[in-house]
């Protein structure tokens, strides 16, 4: 692979594929947590900002069709339509490879506006299915894009502190 | 292709993104209509749910836990007045219970003059909700029996109260209930003062019901309790379902608008009950009209 100079040189440190599945299986698992009411509405879907954060930096391994596999887990998960939640992280995956290189030159303030774009996008999606498919809405529903939107930092560090751990002790 | 190397992979990238996209696009929305339309794919999806189902079993882990501290925890004193407490309910059921013995007993023996059907004996079947469904659209709860303890599609579920919801998807250890208060789940019933027939339907984002459709003259009150009428064949008569709680009668309108509120603890209680052994409804004529065949679709949502 011809190596650019990367702008931010955190981002080119190696990534161990059970560190991706783990991360995948924890945010299924803090998605199914006994969320409910108000706390339900608030959760972030930790699922895709997860995706959403390998489909930036790992745009090679993590990608459009493993979003889409995700996708169906967490359909099965919910009991939501087949498809509901592959559709929108679909979408996900196509705007976070799509931005990746973009993502690359800013900082975690500025990627988070770019984030909360994606993340608007698969919300509304997934709503939209809904909308169609049963003919009402949920408004409330979209605080958990906010959500989503905010924990894309503290998730980004987090990551990058857990690779550079693996780097040290290499 | 045959020289597939370690470097040689790394440009191997196959179709763009935009390729992908749309090639994964147009699979969601296939299964997407398919699901929707058909609902060809329940054994996929049960089978799936083999696999996701242990990640949920561990994700109630911590609910189950601080439930049991807390039961842990709990003062001998409150053990003391709950015993009291269920032992005065007790009395005082036994005694009705020896009523409607009785009753029962008399009841028979008139439908046997009026040469009327009996009415079934329900059987039950005791389960446990393991998880309610993380979807804010939704109102369903996920309950520990399955196709494994022949829980079927369509079953109703109650607690000690009332109608708690149904049964609409039935996996290899667990099944999915959707309560009533689920946005347009109907639910025919009855006005126990005066027998009136409607139909009550969830509202979805609270945890109410309320009734469509009941004329502004029509004699409901305040506090009258409904139950369910039995004549779908689904639900068993005579259960409680909701009572009402506000009329609004606008003469600009030719319907009242009629707020109910569940009698059964649909979003508190763990345990419910399944009921089994539905009576069964003489045969359909074989040629129906097609408003009822809609009420039924309707009603299958």
């Amino acid at each position: 692979m011809p190596y650019l100079a990367p702008a931010n040189p955190e981002i080119q440190r190696p990534v161990s594929t059970t560190l991706i599945v783990l991360s995948v299986l924890l945010a299924l698992f803090l998605n199914g947590l006994p969320w409910e009411g108000v706390w339900l509405m608030l959760r972030p879907d930790f699922v895709a900002v997860v995706m959403l954060y390998w489909c930036t930096h790992r745009p090679l391994r993590v990608g459009i069709g493993l979003s889409w596999a995700v996708g169906i887990l967490a359909d099965v998960a919910d009991a939501s339509l087949f498809g509901q939640h592959a559709l929108a992280y679909t979408l996900l995956a196509f705007g976070g490879v799509a931005l990746h290189h973009r993502l690359k030159m800013f900082d975690l303030r500025q990627q988070t506006t770019q984030v909360f774009g994606i993340l608007a996008l698969t919300y509304a999606v997934y709503a939209l299915v809904h909308w169609q498919v049963n003919g009402y809405m949920v408004w409330p529903y979209f605080l958990g894009c906010l959500t989503s939107t905010l924990l894309w930092a503290p998730l980004s560090i987090m990551f990058q502190a857990a690779r550079r751990m693996r780097v040290d002790r290499e | 292709m045959t020289d597939n190397t370690q470097s040689f992979q790394f440009f191997n990238r196959g179709p763009s993104p935009a390729v992908r996209l749309v090639f994964f696009v147009v699979l969601s929305l296939l299964l997407l209509f398919i699901d929707a339309r058909y609902r060809y794919l329940e054994s996929t999806r049960s089978t799936l749910s083999v696999l996701v189902s242990p990640i949920q079993r561990l994700a109630t882990l911590p609910g189950v836990l601080w439930q049991q501290a807390g039961d842990f925890f709990t003062t001998q004193r409150n053990l003391v007045e709950n015993n009291k407490s269920l032992h005065q309910q007790h009395e005082h059921d036994a005694a009705q219970l020896l009523q409607l013995q009785a009753l029962q007993q008399e009841n028979q023996k008139l439908r046997n003059l009026l040469t009327l059907p009996q009415r079934g004996e329900l059987t039950t079947q005791s389960a446990e909700i393991v998880y309610a469904e993380h979807d804010v659209f939704k109102r369903k709860v996920l309950i520990d029996k399955g196709a494994n303890a022949n829980v079927q599609i369509g079953q109703v579920v109650m607690d000690d109260t009332g109608i708690v919801g149904q049964i609409t998807r039935v996996y290899p250890w667990l099944s999915e209930v959707t309560l009533i208060t689920e946005k347009d789940h109907a639910v025919p019933v009855q006005v126990l003062r005066n027998g009136l027939r409607t139909i009550v339907f969830g509202a979805g984002d609270t945890s109410q019901l309320s009734l469509r459709y009941m004329p502004i003259s029509s004699d409901i009150q305040n506090d009258d309790l409904l139950v369910t009428s039995g004549i779908d064949g689904i639900y068993p008569p005579g259960i409680p379902v909701a009572k009402v709680v506000k009329i609004e009668r606008d003469a600009a309108y030719p319907f009242a608008r009629v707020t109910c509120l569940p009698v059964a603890g649909v979003d508190k209680h763990r345990h419910l009950l399944i009921l089994s052994g539905l009576p069964k409804l003489p045969e359909r004529p074989t040629q129906e009209p097609a408003a009822t065949q809609n009420l039924k679709a309707k009603q299958k949502k």
